[in-house]
């Protein structure tokens, strides 16, 4: 049967090559330019493979004086390290309570996190600055983070997988003579390690990439990420092209590692996340 | 047995018989949500409460409360030509890159789900863009892919085909950049929708296809009368998704047309969150930013309920 089928089948991995070709293709001129000297980018003449291979790039990139790519991959790794962990971890609270607290008000709570939900993110933009500026957040890291360790989005998925949550692992604890934050504790946080992977690592790959709310609160250099830093080079000037793409590659090499690692968690938060209910 | 059902733990069992407050469940409760209640209400109640009395407010280079200019503000902003310039700019965007999206991505997803041996590596493979940011997107587009050069990626395979170079991003009669924004928002997001229709797709039954088959079908009649109806409700999600998407591009125009902070208000196109970047940052101006604000959150409310009337979102089947 699959002897058979065999050539009929052909066109279709040809197509899907081809695609995946496309989709690579990017990759490969990311990696292209930035190990070609200056000349060879800006040369009229097409050429597949840089050479000699100039690594010389990527000292460049960091030897910038006037854009702090080092530290700027720092601010990077701090907001999003943070704001993965710590969003996650009240989404699942608030999300369990939703789910399996029920006290007087449980359905206005519920409705009061919805509702956020209709509002578009990035509209809020300017309102947000408004409250974090007041509160003195403009340049500073946890200006950066503060607004998003708090997800409806989150809140509310956690709270559809804790409505499918089996209770006998709770009862047992209560009869063990667990509280509730006990059983939460001890009980539902450590068995609920498949949701956290997934959401948290969506959660990082977005802190990661933000762009707008970090360009809109973190003006200054000591607070840019490095979206921030390879937008500003990406405007300047006189731009040293092989460097600004070997920004690009250290910039997306955290977290395509992080996608080939962790893709079985991520699909399964992208599929979780799309569909809400 | 009634130590079980006497357990707290079962909240629908618990419900009708116990009218006594559960102080220690109350407690618990609060200590739970009370990280997210605070943060919502700063962060977007308190916010948006304070920059909707901002929207009435002249506030240039201000963001406290005071002068009462009643709905100057919207005003302005209806009359401003650079305003509504943006919201048509935005709905040309719209109108190429969702239905776009919404194809590829579902003929993707159909691609990858009949392809046996290598499903993985092609899943991987169409994913990955959507690890990349916006920024490194536009850098590469900008940069490599449409950079006008003769060396740039487009015109080298326009040249292949007898082209002219072409400089993609400043040429605006015809307006060759959507090709530019459309591809780049394109390689980044379909491998996300194409995940959502897979998960779609593994959720048909096999016996559909079968009795299918039993009856005669093609190909495109099973695709036609048992997949398209079977993610239905996926279609809905995934349109929506990529509508609202839209209407928030900001990052990709902002890196490949500058806004009037960098320097070179040239910019062919601004969509309306690059024109409220401008004014609430640029010129400092508060209420009118904080207008445009609610003029684009009404805009995008209005759009997401007429497209889910259009195609039927909210009927439960």
């Amino acid at each position: 049967m699959a002897v058979l089928t065999a050539p009929r089948k052909a066109p279709k991995y040809v197509l899907a090559s081809a695609l995946a070709v496309i989709f690579l293709l990017p990759f490969y001129i990311m990696l292209r330019n930035a190990l070609m000297t200056r000349q060879q980018v800006s040369s009229p003449d097409w050429s597949w493979l840089p050479d000699p291979l100039s690594w010389v790039n990527f000292g460049d990139l960091f030897a910038d004086a006037s854009v702090p790519m080092a530290h700027s991959l720092w601010n990077s790794f701090l907001v999003a390290i943070v704001t993965a962990p710590v969003g996650t971890l009240f989404g699942s609270m608030a999300g369990y309570a939703l789910a399996r607290i029920n006290v007087p008000g449980r359905r206005a709570v519920f409705t009061y996190v919805l509702v956020t939900l209709m509002i578009p993110q990035s509209v809020t933009f300017v309102p947000t600055f408004v409250v974090v500026g007041s509160m003195g957040g403009v340049n500073t890291e946890w200006g950066i983070i503060a607004p998003n360790l708090f997800s409806a989005f989150t809140v509310i998925l956690f709270r559809n997988f804790y409505l499918r949550f089996p209770a006998e692992i709770e009862e047992a604890g209560r009869l063990d003579g667990l509280g509730y934050l006990g059983v939460y504790r001890r009980l539902v946080l450590p068995n609920s390690g498949s949701m956290i992977a997934s959401l948290g690592a969506l959660m990082f790959i977005e802190s990661w990439n933000a762009f707008l709310w970090p360009l809109v609160i973190g003006q200054d250099p000591s607070s840019w990420t490095a979206q921030i830093a390879l937008s500003t080079f990406l405007t300047a000037q006189s731009v040293n092209l092989p460097a600004l793409f070997a920004g690009a590659l250290v910039t997306i090499a955290p977290l395509v590692a992080m996608f080939l690692v962790a893709q079985r968690f991520i699909v399964r938060g992208i599929a979780a996340s799309g569909l809400k209910e | 047995m009634t130590a079980l059902l006497e357990a707290p733990a079962v909240p629908v069992v618990a419900k009708k018989r116990r009218r006594r407050r559960d102080w220690r469940a109350i407690g618990a409760f609060v200590v739970l949500t009370g990280p997210v209640v605070l943060g919502l209400g700063l962060f977007k109640y308190v916010a948006i409460a304070w920059s909707f009395l901002l929207s009435f407010n002249d506030a240039r280079g201000t963001i406290t409360l005071g002068h009462w200019t009643g709905f100057d503000n919207y005003a302005f902003l209806l009359g401003d030509d650079a305003f509504l310039t943006s919201l048509s700019t935005i709905a040309i965007f719209t109108v190429f890159i969702v239905p776009i999206t919404f194809v590829a991505s579902l003929g993707l997803a159909v691609l990858v789900n009949s392809i046996k041996r290598g499903k993985a590596f092609f899943r991987t493979i169409f994913l990955i863009p959507a690890a990349v940011s916006y920024v490194v997107a536009a850098l590469v587009w900008k940069m490599a892919l449409f950079n006008g050069l003769p060396s740039g990626v487009a015109n080298v395979l326009g040249g292949l085909f007898g082209a002219d170079p072409v400089p993609w991003l400043s040429e605006t009669s015809p307006p060759v950049y959507w090709v530019a924004v459309v591809t780049l928002r394109l390689w980044l997001q379909v491998g996300l929708y194409m995940i959502l229709f897979l998960a779609g797709l593994q959720a048909i039954s096999p016996s559909l296809y079968e009795a299918g088959e039993l009856d005669g079908t093609t190909k495109w009649q099973a695709f036609r009368y048992i997949t398209l109806p079977q993610l239905r409700n996926t279609s809905v999600a995934v349109l929506l998704l990529i509508l609202i998407a839209a209407f928030q591009a900001f990052d990709e125009f902002y890196n490949l047309f500058g806004t009037g902070l960098s320097g070179t208000a040239t910019a062919p196109v601004k969509p309306p969150l690059v024109y409220l970047y401008d004014s609430a940052l640029g010129d400092q101006n508060y209420g009118v930013g904080s207008a445009g604000a609610f003029l684009l959150t009404v805009l995008i409310v209005v759009i997401t309920l007429l497209q889910g009337r259009f195609v039927g979102f909210g009927k439960k089947d």
